[in-house]
């Protein structure tokens, strides 16, 4: 089938950047759409022209490496699945489709379709984990964690980091993001010592790294290859409350004696 | 021939790693602030090594070339990892777990490496679980278990079809929060382009960033690769977009020898290629062969649709085969067979490269719910690729290349010959010998990250002799000329083909001649074809682009042209060895009925290839592979 294809080109941060009108003749109903611009990237260069820039790993839908809008969604229009894992199938010969990449202000464009996202890896870093060291835990059945609570951490767990949340959200936020990563750590018995301060030091990297409140508009649930959803916020805002209740500097010392 | 010692050490099989440990050297605690280590890699081995050097207090430099440490290429791994937890009561144990991990090895592993890993296999589940990975679990709350190829008990554990992931994530979070603690420095969308070697130890990389392409070099007291497979040398296989072969081989070319580069695992359960721009082949993963039924049609040609064929038509090959594992038959023995059936022309589906995998019988005993539980987000992701619902028609699977048992030469400790030089993971050669057994990757990435590195990298530390080295070094400087030089030669020649072009060819060179099985007359094709290929790329590459800027075609240019001499190697290898074993199968040595034929008396050694300089022969040093503890036996699972 034949395509038109509108694609954001922006050489780097400095550069203003501009929609770019490409008619792609080559396109299989059996390619994903990344296949289909690799096809149109080696025409390109054969052409002596720039390739576009995007990013992508796996092509599993698992590393949430890929990610850009296509026609107004994040990682196009089928549900629960990745731009890796969206297939040509689902669009119509002489559709005319616009790719953009995912726009934040905590996502700085770096070339054409790739973003930096690595606000993410910094809001895991103000809590998402459990503060144990290698070496020395107890048996894994030691700790019994009920299937349903076990179940529930895994759905919340599923997330790729890939921000398709983000850009859908009119106010940018990474509340689903965030909200999944506490929900995870928080529904597990090994998560609890530390889900009220988890809750409270995440949200404010959150905020601080620029990403918006949420104001529960519900466009990143719908967004989320992963079906999060949107109850992981309500977690998250029930576990921040906490947080900022029972909040008090730690006990310093070690006692005397 | 040179033969290589790889430092066992002495005494009963069961007490070896208890005995290492406490001869093991240990860095004093206020001392360990003073090293830095560099880790290349943040996979399931890379990740565990750099988080668990920054809490016992060393400084940390880590490397990846995605842009976030969490998307390694582990992330991918569907199924499950090992332990010999022996939950389910079923007669396993850790003897039992090393026994079948050398016997799926095909007898080409060393012993004690392989005991080890199933010794620490434990620790690995008790890791993870205190670590908050969502392991599934049974109604009681207790972990549970599925069973993998190659096993007659249940040992592995998993989350949902994403047990990689979610290992990942695990390692990825403790990671994170070294960095937080300023113990770990994270540097993303960076890559390794050289190894610096001073007064012939290791001592750092040199990288390029690749968001401004400026070219750099870091040093540090050891260094340690966790860089992954290479299984992207046959263009297309289950492998990342982005898994390539670089760290590992600009550290053989700096001296660090490459061990058994033939021993390339197929995997069996793949979906089938679609169309020339194919990029990568999707795994479905090997668990579905617990509840799923192996067939063809046994008419050749057959027409019909799989419904259409009665039971009495259908050869459930590998039940035939193979009465006792029957679906569950190893990867190579499985795959091979998957191959036999379509070169007698009974496969199915477009170029009759594919065979059924086919849930009909589970979902009418089980329900397709208990299926869905089992299988769902497989199932969403075979049916999102083709667009067929295996819960209507069976799934339609074929080879495809997927893991590589060899990689870089190592000692019990995990370091190289090169002195300093560590490698972890899928980038060694270690623990699988010729196959590695599903769910055993991801048990050694994280066993040689978490409960091995830590030890030994101390013992290297403390005994000292490290002289002190910075930027300025002559050998930094060469190291860093021969990169930017490399750069600009790729750029410059502004040839015909793209880079993508010459890896589908050599891809293509490497799948008919070095693959499921491999002759002497296509193995010495592909010596003459590879390096034609490789004088033709720096002849005729196109790059576009400048060095300074993000550049993803120069990225994947010197990626190839690195896979372009490793192809080569790989091939001379599988030349070399005149046997079949395990992943590596001469069709001049099968048994009657088309088995692996092993020759013990002349190849129960690991193969390890020593760079001797650019268009000269490699030397070959040999690690005797010495089993004190088992019988060597035809592998059978009849
Ligand atoms: C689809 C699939 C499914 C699998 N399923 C299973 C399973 O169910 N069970 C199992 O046990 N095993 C499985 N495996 C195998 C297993 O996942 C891998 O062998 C294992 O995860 C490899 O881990 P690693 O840490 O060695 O390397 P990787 O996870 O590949 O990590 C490599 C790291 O090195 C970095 N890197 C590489 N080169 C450079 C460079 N030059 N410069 C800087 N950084 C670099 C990368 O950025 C990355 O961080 C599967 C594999 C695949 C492909
Ligand atoms: S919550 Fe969903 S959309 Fe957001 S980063 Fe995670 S997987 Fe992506
Ligand atoms: S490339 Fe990994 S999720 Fe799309």
């Amino acid at each position: 089938m034949r395509l038109t294809l509108e694609i954001w080109r922006q050489k780097g941060a400095d550069d203003a950047g501009r929609f770019v009108r490409y008619d792609h003749d080559d396109v299989s109903e059996h390619m994903s759409f990344l296949e289909m611009l690799d096809v149109l990237n080696q025409k390109l260069i054969g052409k002596g022209e720039e390739p576009v820039s995007f990013d992508s790993d796996c092509r599993e839908g698992i590393c949430g490496m890929c990610g850009f809008v296509v026609n107004g969604y994040p990682h196009g229009p089928q549900p629960l699945t990745t731009v890796c894992q969206l297939h040509m199938r689902h669009f119509h010969d002489g559709d005319v489709l616009r790719l953009e990449p995912f726009r934040a202000k905590a996502f700085p464009i770096i070339r054409d379709l790739a973003i930096d996202r690595s606000a993410l890896d910094r809001v895991i870093m103000a809590g998402g984990y459990t503060s144990i060291n290698a070496g020395g835990p107890r048996d894994a059945n030691s700790i019994l964690v009920g299937k349903k609570e076990s179940d529930l951490s895994m759905d919340a767990a599923a997330c790729i980091g890939c921000g398709a949340c983000v850009a859908a959200c009119p106010n940018a936020s990474a509340s689903l993001f965030t909200g999944g990563k506490i929900s995870h750590l928080g529904l597990l018995p090994q998560g609890e010592p530390e889900r009220k301060t988890r809750a409270l030091s995440m949200v404010e990297r959150h905020n601080a790294e620029g990403f918006g409140g949420c104001t529960v508009i519900g466009a990143c649930a719908e967004a989320c290859p992963k079906g999060l959803k949107l109850d992981f916020i309500a977690r998250m805002n029930k576990d921040y409350l906490a947080g900022t209740l029972t909040f008090r500097e730690e006990a310093s010392g070690g006692g005397s004696g | 021939m040179p033969t290589l010692d790889s430092r066992t050490p002495a005494g009963p099989l069961a007490e070896k790693w208890t005995k290492r440990k406490t001869d093991l050297k240990l860095v004093n605690p206020a001392n360990k602030r003073k090293y830095t280590i560099i880790v290349v890699g943040t996979g399931l081995a890379g990740a565990s090594a750099a988080s668990s050097f920054g809490e016992l207090g060393y400084n940390v430099l880590n490397f990846c070339f995605q842009d976030t440490p969490r998307r390694a290429h582990s992330i991918a791994a569907q199924g499950g990892i090992n332990a010999a937890k022996s939950y389910q009561n079923d007669g396993d144990s850790v003897w039992r777990l090393f026994y079948d991990t050398i016997k799926g090895g095909d007898f080409r592993a060393r012993e004690a490496n392989v005991y080890r890993l199933a010794e620490v296999s434990n620790n690995i589940i008790d890791q993870a679980t205190a670590q908050g990975v969502p392991f599934a679990r049974e109604y009681g709350g207790t972990l549970a278990n599925r069973s993998f190829g190659g096993a007659l008990v249940s040992r592995t554990f998993y989350a949902r079809g994403q047990t990689g992931q979610q290992l990942l994530i695990g390692a990825y979070q403790s990671l994170m929060r070294q960095v937080e603690l300023g113990k770990v420095k994270m540097f993303p969308r960076t890559e390794m382009l050289d190894l610096i070697v001073i007064d012939g130890r290791a001592r750092g990389i040199v990288t390029r960033d690749l968001v401004t392409g400026k070219v750099e070099s870091f040093l540090a007291d050891a260094v340690v690769l966790a860089t992954g497979g290479y299984g992207n040398l046959y263009y297309l296989s289950t492998n990342a977009k982005g898994s390539n072969v670089t760290a590992a081989w600009r550290a053989h070319r700096k001296g660090a020898f490459f061990a058994n580069p033939c021993y390339t695992q197929i995997h069996p359960t793949c979906i089938p290629r679609a169309g020339e721009y194919q990029s990568k082949l999707t795994l479905m993963s090997e668990s579905l062969r617990n509840d799923g039924r192996i067939w063809v049609p046994k008419k050749s040609g057959d027409g019909r649709t799989p419904d259409q064929i009665p039971e009495g038509e259908r050869d459930y090959y590998l039940e035939r085969k193979y009465p006792t594992y029957g679906n569950l038959a190893p990867r190579d023995i499985a795959s091979r067979a998957a191959k036999q059936a379509c070169d007698a022309g009974l496969g199915v589906g477009p170029g009759g490269l594919g065979v059924y995998l086919d849930f009909s019988d589970s979902i009418k005993r089980l329900g397709a719910k208990a299926i869905g539980e089992r299988y769902g987000n497989l199932f969403d992701m075979y049916n999102r690729i083709t667009g067929e619902n295996p819960f209507a028609v069976p799934m339609r699977i074929y080879p495809a290349v997927h893991y590589t048992m060899g990689g870089l030469w190592v000692d019990y400790d995990l370091m190289s010959n090169l002195p300093g030089l560590f490698v972890l993971g899928e980038a060694n050669f270690s623990d699988h010998g010729a196959n590695r057994l599903g769910a055993s990757a991801l048990m050694q990435g994280l066993a040689d990250g978490y409960f091995v590195i830590p030890y030994t990298i101390g013992d290297y530390l403390a005994r000292g002799g490290l002289a002190k080295a910075d930027n300025g070094h002559a050998d930094v400087k060469a190291a860093e000329a021969a990169v930017n030089s490399r750069e600009k030669k790729l750029l410059g020649i502004n040839g015909k083909h793209t880079v993508d072009w010459f890896h589908k060819k050599l891809g293509e060179i490497m799948w008919e001649n070095v693959g499921m099985a491999r002759t002497k007359e296509s193995l010495e094709k592909a010596i003459q074809e590879i390096p034609a290929l490789r004088d033709q790329f720096w002849r005729d590459v196109k790059v576009p682009g400048v060095e300074g800027e993000f550049n993803q075609e120069l990225e994947k240019a010197g990626r190839v042209a690195d896979f372009l001499e490793l192809g080569e190697l790989l091939s001379r290898d599988a030349l070399d060895r005149n046997e079949s074993c395990g992943g590596h199968f001469r069709s001049e040595f099968q048994t009657e009925d088309g088995e692996a034929k092993r020759n013990d008396a002349e190849y129960a050694y690991a193969a390890a290839w020593e760079w001797t300089g650019e268009n000269k022969p490699w030397t070959l040093n040999k690690e005797p592979l010495v089993f004190e503890n088992i019988q060597l036996q035809t592998r059978s699972y009849k």
